[in-house]
């Protein structure tokens, strides 16, 4: 028993030294040789979120006429953006550290894991721009703020079980890396980020936008943004469809996920050194 | 297996259990009935497409091959521990494996303590760091927290000489500065048990040398246990206190240095002797001559008439096998070339007698010479116009790469490598005796 604790404390002492500098060894590579650095972390959001303002809430009205839509965009913008982009590199992570796990035995999950948590942290830098953007922009600060490092907690949870399970396959698979962009883009239409959810509603398909706040992703990205901007305006599951128990399929279902993401990487990761 | 590997291996495991009886040293390192195979895909089968089809026409899609089979050993505390075998011989799987980044088909592979592998120099370099960087993700990937790497961080800094360039980015290191920085990390590493794959022959003479030191005290150190990956028998006899030589996945010696590192010079040389004689069948078939035989002389070969390892005393049999069908007076050249330092220490001919196929013995004595590798090559002369006009003659056949006999002499006597000539034959002879006088050789028995 002494033995085993004292293992364990040994094999997650190694996975936490390496997880510590593979996060600070991607951080300051990233923006390498960049002029402005850092702060395009800052920037590229912000860009994203000024075309997205321009086309779609200055040209084609996608607004619900709340005073909050335009942070509440930046805001999605920003969630989307580490969704998107913690599970494509961490498609990709396991294979392009391939010459690290064929020369050494490290617990190789930790390669998925960093690769997240540097978006996370971009996430974070972001996020700190979305509220300083909020005082100006009508968002609602409350207590409810504090509910937002749950949902940020599950975010990361679904992120990495995808990135998880996307990692292995991709190893086998490298049609996956095709797959996945397009599932994204999908997925992106179908998040209520650049159009209102009342667009769909409006429409008389509310039994869509009710299915639309059941994907995980939609819901955790509503109710951080229920949460940290405006209480009143942003919608979420539990205010749209009512029902406890049908309300809780997306939080199972990120369960899920992160569960399955381990479950296939555990089953697999013993093998891709002799793959890669 | 064959019934010689199975008493080998049976021998080798009594030397074992000998060893145990007087040896009370704790076991670091156990490796019991590992074996390993690949799947080597026959088809492309890294695609949905391919792996869908795959699977509809019920084709595997792979072939197994096996790399390992039924490893044991047991490396002790304080060892220095050398694994030699020729090239996919399955030496660097064994080595993955007791690293831990492949899992072994079967068996089982049992570490105690901290084992740092070096499957190769600088894992997770990154030229965009800066030298100081690296050194931390270095040893980040090998299980060293920020805290245990400032404490080596001098020893590998001064170690490795590059102590003005350490926040400089490593893509403006030359090559030789980064094997020296990725070398300083392996051998200060802090482990118990270090693994090295063939990494010893980097930096000039000078970081050699200090390797050399390097590797001569950790030898005396009972608590550090080095595995060593390595195809210099110099190094194997220099720094190993026990050591195995595997052979198609198998351990076919196992104990002593000497015995393997010997072993291994002659499955090199019995190896070769094998190729050229399925060269032989296959230009037989397609009906050409090998190079350097024809018609008048299909066959032309230069054999040991033993082992192709000798001793100063024994010298060197061997046999000239020819096949001569021309109508002309002949003879026969030998060479003797020293392969490692180069150059022929001798060389001679010999008139032959009777045309047709024979085998004519020789023997070489070769006491005055130095344990090295050598190769007797012959060839085949005719004279033009009988054997009184010597001027005349035409080479008509020689023994190519295969057919030429490589052999090694290997004799305690003569293991100072560095010259041809034995000290005990030949010397220099002094004139000024009140100034200078012979050193008493160093015997290494």
């Amino acid at each position: 028993m002494k033995n085993l604790v004292k293992s364990l404390q040994e094999r997650y002492r190694y996975a936490l030294i390496v997880f510590k500098e593979l996060v600070k060894t991607n951080f300051q590579l990233r923006y390498q040789g960049s002029f402005l650095g850092i702060l395009w972390s800052v920037l590229q959001p912000l860009m994203l979120f000024a075309v997205m303002y321009v086309v779609f809430v200055k040209f084609l009205k996608f607004s619900d006429g709340t005073p909050t839509f335009p942070i509440s965009l930046l805001c999605g913008t920003c969630l989307w953006q580490f969704f998107s982009e913690s599970t494509s590199m961490g498609m990709h992570s396991i294979v392009d550290r391939g010459d690290l796990l064929r020369k050494i035995h490290f617990p190789n999950y930790i390669i998925v894991a960093s690769t997240t948590m540097g978006s996370m942290i971009s996430l974070a830098i972001n996020l700190g721009v979305v509220i300083l953007f909020g005082t100006f922009a009508h968002a609602h600060y409350t207590w409810r703020v504090l509910l937002v490092i749950p949902s940020i907690v599950q975010l990361y949870a679904i992120s990495l079980g995808v990135a998880l399970l996307l990692g292995s396959l991709y190893v086998y698979f490298r049609d996956i890396g095709h797959i996945w962009d397009v599932v994204l883009q999908a997925m992106f239409y179908a998040t209520p980020i650049i159009y209102p959810i009342s667009l769909v509603t409006d429409k008389g398909y509310g039994w869509a936008a009710n299915l639309l706040m059941l994907v995980p992703t939609t819901q955790t990205i509503m109710d951080i943004r229920h949460n940290l901007l405006s209480p009143e305006y942003v919608p979420t599951v539990w205010t749209m469809v009512g029902n406890p128990i049908i309300c809780l399929i997306p939080y199972v279902l990120s369960v899920v996920v992160l569960w399955l993401g381990i479950h296939i990487f555990r089953k697999y990761s013993a093998k891709f050194a002799e793959v890669l | 297996m064959t019934d010689k590997n199975v008493n080998q291996n049976e021998k080798a495991k009594t030397v074992n259990v000998v060893a145990q009886k007087t040896d009370d040293r704790p076991v670091v390192l156990k490796v019991e009935h590992v074996a390993k195979y690949f799947r080597l895909p026959t088809e492309q089968a890294t695609g949905l497409k391919m792996a869908f089809l795959n699977w509809t026409r019920g084709i595997k899609g792979y072939t197994e091959q096996h790399v390992l089979r039924d490893i044991n050993f047991e490396v002790k505390q304080g060892d220095f521990f050398g694994i030699v075998g020729r090239n996919g011989s399955g030496k660097s799987t064994l080595l993955k494996i007791i690293s831990g980044i492949y899992m072994p088909e079967k068996g089982k592979v049992s570490v105690k303590g901290k084992l740092v592998p070096f499957i190769e120099l600088g894992v997770g370099f990154n030229p965009e760091l800066t030298g100081r960087e690296n050194v931390y993700l270095n040893g980040a990937l090998l299980g060293f927290s920020h805290d245990e790497i400032d404490a080596m961080y001098d020893d590998i800094v001064e170690f490795a000489e590059l102590g003005e360039f350490m926040d400089q980015k490593l893509k403006n290191y030359s090559s030789g500065m980064q094997v020296r920085l990725a070398f300083s990390v392996a051998i200060k590493a802090q482990g118990d048990i270090l693994v090295l794959d063939e990494v010893l022959a980097v930096g000039d003479e000078a970081f050699q040398r200090k390797c050399d030191n390097f590797f001569s005290e950790i030898r005396k150190d009972p608590t550090k246990t080095v595995i060593l990956v390595t195809h210099s028998m110099d190094s194997v006899k220099k720094y190993c206190n026990k050591a195995i030589l595997i052979k198609d996945g198998e351990i076919i010696v196992s104990g002593n240095k000497n015995d393997v590192a010997d072993r291994y010079t002659l499955e090199n040389l019995k190896r070769e002797g094998k190729e050229s004689a399925d060269d032989d069948q296959k230009n037989a078939e397609e009906d050409q001559y090998p190079t350097g035989l024809n018609a008048t002389v299909p066959l032309l070969a230069v054999r040991p008439s033993k082992e192709p390892v000798c001793t100063m005393k024994e010298g060197f049999s061997f046999e000239v096998e020819y096949d001569y069908r021309g109508d002309k007076d002949f003879y026969l050249a030998c060479s003797l070339n020293d392969i490692r330092r180069g150059g022929v220490p001798f060389g001679d001919s010999f008139d032959l007698y009777q045309p047709g196929h024979h085998t004519v013995r020789f023997h070489v004595p070769m006491d005055i010479f130095n344990n090295g590798e050598f190769r007797i090559i012959a060839s085949l002369h005719e004279y033009e116009n009988g054997r009184d006009d010597p001027e005349h003659v035409r080479m008509v056949a020689f023994t190519n790469e295969d057919f030429a006999c490589d052999f090694s002499m290997r004799d305690p006597k003569g293991t100072d490598n560095f010259a041809l000539l034995n000290k005990m034959r030949f010397g220099y002879e002094i004139v000024d005796k009140d100034l200078a006088s012979r050193q008493q050789p160093i015997t290494t028995e």
